[in-house]
């Protein structure tokens, strides 16, 4: 009785998320044109969509700067955090965490506006680099904000065991730290893609020399109102995603199954 | 030892920080004590602190930030607590974080065609025989919007802390005849707070400086620091009351951090 | 660390295989617009616009012509391309930006004058549409689409003709019916223009007058929204919405029941122009690129496209008549004659129309 409200929940809360996409979906095979009134079922704005190759390098452009950045934010905010939690004076820790939020609550404009008189400042030229280089500094507070917790709540008689046993600080790290912290550092990674993908203000602000993202060109749309072949290529996105995602949740319990046998070990020692 | 070492890797942490935060954030600071004609000035202070406008649209972003907090917070925790009971947990958070990866702005706009007075969700109001609403510009249909972007973000962390409780603690309470609600806010809910924590601050924080959904689907009717700043960055140019803006802003932010913090703090 | 190399490993593929896609993509877009014995072969143009704001069959023939290859970007907002020009980092050849930003461009010296000599296009224009005060004798700016501020109403709810003035928004059987483009000038420049003021003051009385007769709309105000408005009035969300040309047009050709009126009390006529900024490079490809958009054929294909009227008074007379001769896309002179460009009003009076106007906004309902 109990589980069957539990898994009720679950599946409101999951249509409700995935309705307004659904929603989206649904409109990319309208025969209109727009996303209200369908007229019918078409294929025409994915036929659209495949001949502007001018949207298809700039997909491709949002991709690369989405996985590089979330991949290189993630490995320097899972060391970042790694040195607050190191950081044993209360005070300095706390200042660290302020300062590393700054980011987080400051709006898009003024983010985008400083960093783009900063990069201008050092003579920068405007484009990928410097898209690139953005992206990874404001998705670094959110890596860090997903570990940290992790690593607060890793137990330290863990760390002091191992090096009691003889284990020098690479096998430590290795080992013991990062496992116990990669599921917060998963989290920061897919937050981190999300913060990238989502970014319109930063990047219109700091990008240049013909170098454009999706989201750069969906909001300048909106004047002009945003046509459906947009909504196609999110349901291309979208369905590309969820495959990468099974094949990943494939790969994963392949792989664990064959590592199981340590994980029970993990866990007994712990 | 390890200190140390750790410390070394976390070099191009600190180089982040100076340049993109402690860097922006002075020229931030500069910023806010000069006028549209790049003279210094403590104007922008003194307009913020007494005109009644700035006072009201603070306290309007930290009343709606705090409201879109806890309803995210409601909906989050069973969600976060069931999910992570399931067998293929990992799995179903990926199915969370997937509808963050499409264009906010398009799903906005999807919100539109469902909330609308003829959209589908008035459609079904028709159909049940409730009739049809004033769904879009309340602040029901803002704070709703408003809770669905950010709830990815409070599913993660809490969902991350509650999958690391050893299960042995929870058949222990049982085993001493603790009920399940006595295990759930005895053991369960004190060992995920750090994931609370976690994400009240990820989600409150962002939601302070709100703006576009305010617009597009509040309908202006509620006017946010967000909407300032963006007003003051882009269409006046007065970066410096946005800058001030800005400031204060992050002031908010160290507070709402030190009322967030881990009391217990200290390596345990 | 295992797993953080293997994700390392992965995304490097990942990469490696969109940086592919990407060059894939490009040389079938060059392959496109290649022509063999075009002139200027490797030579680029970039061109800053608002999104969707050009036919791209246009851009295709225009690089098939001369052999340029054009990047397109687009941007969002008139004070943010603003920014971007003025603080350098990238190269831009073409602007359009609106009429008061060229204003204000030009007095920031962020514009590059027009050699008319290199111009070939511009006896096509309407001269009712050049030398406008915003830009005397066009010396820096060519216009690029024009349009009106005016009122959209869905006759489903307000009787056709019933609507000629300004004024006619303030009406009691309205209530909460109106949404407003969120914009401080075009709204406080409509309740000035509705008492028969300019929409350009500069008299802190007429201003506070003009702040107190808005806030006396609010019961009528459901929403202030920006682009989005488009979508709201397509659905039959609102009666009325106060709202440009160019959004109006958009939104008709959604909902049959929507009409566009410019009222008689005059209000704003707005202009989008080209302009070479002072990032430019290829000065050549850029006198090439207004050359080709001031042909009457090129004019009119693109004003077809976008839905926005044309000052090309030669690419009118090829457009269908029934657009040509539509008063609520190209309105008689005489109505013409009533509405006024914006100025630029200078920094502290722009903030003084933006604090009227968030005042406004924050009036309690």
């Amino acid at each position: 009785m109990k589980h069957k409200a539990a898994s009720l929940y679950l599946i409101f809360v999951f249509v409700v998320m995935y309705l307004p996409i659904f929603y989206l979906i649904f409109y990319s095979f309208n025969a209109g044109d727009y996303m209200n009134n369908f007229s019918g079922f078409s294929l025409e704005h994915y036929r659209t969509l495949f001949s502007d190759y001018r949207l298809m390098r700039i997909l491709a452009n949002t991709f690369i700067i989405a996985l590089l950045s979330a991949l290189f934010a993630t490995l320097i905010g899972t060391f970042g955090a790694l040195g607050i939690y190191h950081t044993r004076r209360r005070g300095t820790r706390n200042t660290l965490l302020s300062l590393n939020n700054i980011l987080i609550v400051s709006p898009d404009v003024i983010i985008g506006a400083s960093f783009l008189i900063l990069f201008t400042l050092i003579g920068m030229k405007l484009g990928f680099l410097s898209v690139l280089l953005a992206h990874i500094a404001f998705s670094i507070p959110i890596v860090v904000l997903m570990v940290l917790p992790r690593l607060n709540e890793m137990n330290p008689a863990l760390i002091d065991a191992a090096h009691d046993l003889g284990a020098n600080d690479y096998q430590v790290l290795s080992q013991i730290v990062l496992p116990y912290a990669w599921p917060g550092i998963l989290s920061g990674f897919f937050m981190a893609i999300t913060y990238s993908l989502d970014d319109f203000a930063v990047t219109f602000f700091v990008t240049g020399n013909g170098f454009s993202t999706l989201s750069i060109e969906i909001y300048s749309r909106a004047r002009q109102g945003i046509d459906l072949s947009i909504n196609a290529l999110s349901t291309l996105m979208f369905l590309v995603s969820l495959v990468l995602i099974v094949i990943y949740y494939f790969l994963s319990t392949y792989q664990q199954r064959g590592s199981k046998k340590k994980r029970t070990l993990g866990t007994a020692v712990r | 030892m390890h200190q140390t070492k750790a410390f070394n890797y976390s070099v191009p942490y600190y180089a982040w920080l100076l340049l993109f935060v402690i860097a922006p954030v002075i020229l931030l600071l500069f910023e806010s004590f000069m006028d549209v004609h790049g003279n210094f000035t403590l104007n922008n202070y003194q307009t913020y602190f007494s005109s009644g406008t700035y006072i009201r649209m603070t306290f309007n972003s930290v009343f709606f930030a705090f409201m879109v907090t806890v309803i995210t917070l409601a909906i989050s925790y069973p969600m976060a607590l069931i999910m992570s009971r399931l067998k293929h947990a990992q799995f179903w958070l990926m199915l969370v974080i997937l509808p963050t990866w499409v264009n906010l702005l398009l799903k906005a706009y999807a919100f539109i065609g469902l909330f609308a007075k003829q959209g589908t969700l008035n459609e079904f109001l028709t159909f049940v025989g409730i009739g049809p609403q004033q769904i879009m510009f309340t602040d029901g249909a803002f704070m709703a919007v408003a809770a669905y972007v950010q709830i990815p973000f409070m599913i993660m962390p809490i969902f991350n802390s509650l999958v690391e409780i050893d299960q042995s603690l929870v058949n222990a309470a049982r085993d001493l005849g603790a009920s399940s609600a006595q295990t759930l806010r005895k053991v369960i809910i004190p060992l995920s707070m750090n994931g609370v924590r976690t994400g009240v601050q990820a989600v409150f924080i962002p939601t302070l400086s709100l703006f576009m959904i305010t617009r597009l689907i509040g309908g202006n009717r509620v006017i946010t620091l967000g909407t300032a700043i963006e007003e003051h960055f882009l269409v006046t140019q007065n970066w410096g009351m946005g800058s001030t803006i800005g400031i204060i802003l992050i002031i908010a932010m160290a507070i709402t951090m030190y009322l967030t913090r881990d009391r217990k703090q200290g390596g345990k | 660390m295992k797993k953080l190399i293997n994700l390392t490993l992965g995304i490097s593929l990942a990469v490696a295989l969109l940086l592919g896609f990407s060059w894939g993509m490009n040389r079938l877009e060059n392959h496109q617009v290649k022509s063999d014995n075009a002139p200027n072969q490797k030579e680029t143009l970039t061109i800053y616009n608002w999104g969707d704001y050009i036919d791209p069959a246009i851009l295709k023939s225009f690089q098939k012509e001369t052999g340029y290859r054009v990047n397109y970007e687009t941007f969002d907002s008139n004070e943010a391309m603003y920014t971007k020009i003025k603080q350098g980092g990238t190269h831009y050849d073409v602007a359009i930006p609106s009429e008061y930003m060229v204003e204000k461009m030009r007095q920031d010296n962020l514009l590059m004058p027009l050699d008319h000599d290199k111009l070939s296009g511009l006896q096509h224009y309407n001269p009712a549409f050049l030398n406008e005060p915003f830009d005397p004798n066009n010396k820096y700016s060519v216009p690029y689409f024009w349009g009106t501020l005016g009122i959209v109403y869905n006759d489903k709810y307000v009787k056709p003709g019933s609507i000629t003035s300004w004024n006619d928004l303030w009406q009691a059987q309205y209530r909460k019916q109106i949404m407003l483009i969120d914009s401080a000038r075009d709204i406080m420049g409509m309740t000035l223009a509705s008492s028969g003021q300019s929409v350009n003051t500069k008299n802190e009385a007429e201003l506070a007058a003009a702040q107190g007769k808005l806030s006396s709309l609010m019961p009528n105000v459901k929403a202030i929204v920006a682009d989005e408005i488009k979508t709201y009035m397509a659905q039959d969300e609102a009666a009325l919405a106060v709202d440009y040309s160019g959004d109006a047009a958009e939104m008709m050709q959604q909902n049959k029941h929507l009409h566009y009126v410019v009222p008689e009390d005059g209000g704003n006529l707005w202009f989008d122009n080209m302009v070479i900024p002072k990032t430019v490079q290829n000065k050549k490809a850029a006198y090439a690129f207004i050359n080709y958009m001031s042909r009457p054929e090129v004019a009119a294909q693109n004003a077809e496209y976008v839905g926005y009227a044309t000052p090309n008074q030669d690419a009118m007379k090829l457009l269908p008549k029934s657009i040509t001769q539509d008063k609520a896309w190209y309105p008689d002179q005489a109505v013409l004659d009533r509405l006024e460009t914006y100025q630029n009003l200078g920094p502290d009076w722009t903030q003084r129309y933006n604090d009227y106007f968030l005042e406004f906004k924050m009036t309690n309902q």
